[in-house]
């Protein structure tokens, strides 16, 4: 299922009612919040959070910019290191025997729980949460890439081999593009991801981003802020998603049709 | 001396656990000349494809000897063409790319590449297609890009691994005559494996027939019919005779039965 069919229907009613379903929930949310007399604190109304995130716009567009290049640069380096460590296991044997086995256990371990270590590390600064966001994509991006590697057909492997093309050649013209929509398929996943990872960083050891914004604004009962703070984060998270769809939508010419793909 | 030769070809494969290997195929001897269309023939799983798989140099025999114009094959050759039993097209490619993908490993990919793509292309009806993508196409008409692959380099041999088993029975028959139709002008030496027993004999010059496992020789059959051959010649006497030989030799057709008729 993508994200694309869940918006059904055509014409002016794509246009039309999103927008309607989401004003109906910010009237729902208000409506709640005075019906039953919730405080501020618990729940601020809609009108209060956008307030907030009027007056302060410039800072949560600061803390949105930090974690926005920690997502950003923690997946374009497990876009960097995965896709080559996932050529490497699945064209060498010996490097597939040694190592699988490695990072099947190194996934495994629940990533969030390395983030005070990182934070030992690497310090508070950029780095830490760089490298949880990393850490984070990583994985998706290595078992994808590999899983598509390895989707390539027999009969083309033996083609290619039977007109005694390189070592290069059965990679480049063969084996990537047909690993290719799977890569992209492990990104989608790999960037969400590195949204939460750089998230995560940011609550064990930081002085800024918006998961630092989102702990102080709580820790100041600043429910507004925090809100808008958690906004500015979904709004980043999709943001990162559409630029990989966008990606996809690039690299179309070289991509079976959607129907053909797992997505 | 022959185009091709095979003398006793023999395939043991080790099975896990077991000391005694399995016999795929035994002693399998045969010869056939340059434009010669020969089918292997045989249920399914016997061994045919192992068979092809060999003289293709894809694996490795365990006794016997396979020569093509004189020269043993115990590796994969760039003068021969393949086609699988499904396209095998590559999704991410137009058909013609598709078709110039042998010529661009050779490093051959120039304007006569090209032009013969569009002359195999036109000759197997594809001609206003060879932009789509193998998905816009159907299954006969992505076997149909598949064969013109297979032929892009002009190979001396072409393979072909029961290249109409998953099409449907009409799409078949008009395949069956594109074959012949292209072995008339290209005079290309094809060996293909098939279980059909009408498909072998309306295509071949020759027909081996194979047992069940371990695969060997049952029957040898030169089909003598002349080409080019057409709808009719499905019909004539002499067509029935070498089908109901071809059954005999499978076991599907018992004398007695037959006899009893």
């Amino acid at each position: 299922m993508r994200l694309a069919d869940l918006v059904a229907g055509d014409g002016w009613k794509r246009l039309l009612y999103p927008p309607l379903g989401i004003a109906l929930a910010l009237v729902l949310w208000h409506w709640v919040c005075v019906q039953f007399g919730i405080s501020t604190t618990v729940l601020p109304k809609p009108g209060l959070v956008l307030d907030a995130a009027i007056a302060r716009r410039a800072l949560l567009a600061a803390e949105s910019w930090v974690t926005l290049k920690e997502t950003v640069y923690g997946f374009v380096l497990a876009l960097a290191l995965g896709v080559p460590i996932a050529v490497a296991i699945t064209a060498s044997k010996t490097l597939n025997l040694m190592f699988a086995p490695l990072l099947i256990a190194l996934q495994s371990v629940p990533k969030v729980a390395l983030a005070p270590i990182l934070l030992v590390w690497l310090g508070t600064g950029i780095e830490s949460k760089l490298a949880i966001a990393w850490l984070v994509a990583f994985f998706p991006i290595v078992v994808d890439t590999a899983a598509g590697l390895q989707s390539t057909p027999r009969e083309l492997l033996e083609l290619a081999r039977s007109l005694r093309a390189s070592r290069w050649q059965v990679f480049s013209k063969v084996q990537f593009p047909a690993a290719l929509p799977y890569i992209v398929t492990g990104s989608k996943v790999a960037v969400t991801l590195a949204v939460i990872g750089a998230v995560i960083g940011e609550f064990v050891g930081s002085s800024e981003g918006l998961g630092y914004l989102l702990l102080t604004a709580t820790s100041q009962i600043d429910s507004p802020l925090a809100f808008a703070a958690l906004f500015a984060l979904a709004g980043l998270g999709i943001l990162v998603y559409l630029a990989v769809v966008g990606a996809e939508r690039l690299l179309a010419p070289l991509l079976p049709p959607a129907a053909d793909r797992r997505d | 001396m022959s185009f091709g030769v095979l003398e006793g070809v023999r395939k043991e494969f080790l099975r896990p656990g077991r000391t005694v290997p399995m016999v795929a195929i035994d002693e399998a001897s045969f010869a056939f000349e340059k434009g010669e269309l020969v089918a292997l023939l045989g249920p399914s799983g016997c061994g045919k494809t192992t068979l092809l798989r060999i003289i293709a140099g894809l694996i490795q025999k365990t006794s016997g000897s396979v020569r093509i114009r004189g020269e043993e094959v115990d590796e994969p050759h760039p003068d021969f063409g393949f086609v699988f039993q499904t396209p095998n097209l590559m999704p991410w490619r137009n058909v013609l790319d598709n078709v110039l993908f042998p010529m661009e490993i050779l490093r051959r990919r120039d304007a006569a590449a090209k032009a013969r793509a569009l002359e195999l292309l036109e000759m197997t009806g594809l001609i206003e297609f060879e932009l789509a993508r193998p998905h816009q196409l159907s299954g006969g008409m992505q076997q149909r890009v598949a064969l013109c692959r297979a032929l892009i380099h002009e190979p001396a041999l072409l393979l072909m691994d029961e290249p109409f088993g998953a099409l449907d029975e009409l799409t078949r028959m008009e395949m069956n005559d594109l074959l012949l139709d292209i072995r008339a002008r290209t005079h290309a030496t094809v060996v293909f494996v098939t279980h059909s027993i009408s498909e072998a004999i309306y295509l071949s010059d020759q027909v081996l027939v194979f047992s069940r496992r371990p695969a060997r020789i049952a029957e040898h059959i030169r089909v003598e019919l002349p080409y080019p051959r057409s709808a009719p010649t499905r019909y004539v006497p002499q067509f029935t005779a070498l089908e109901r030989r071809a059954s005999r030799a499978l076991g599907v057709l018992h004398e007695a039965a037959d006899a009893a008729r």
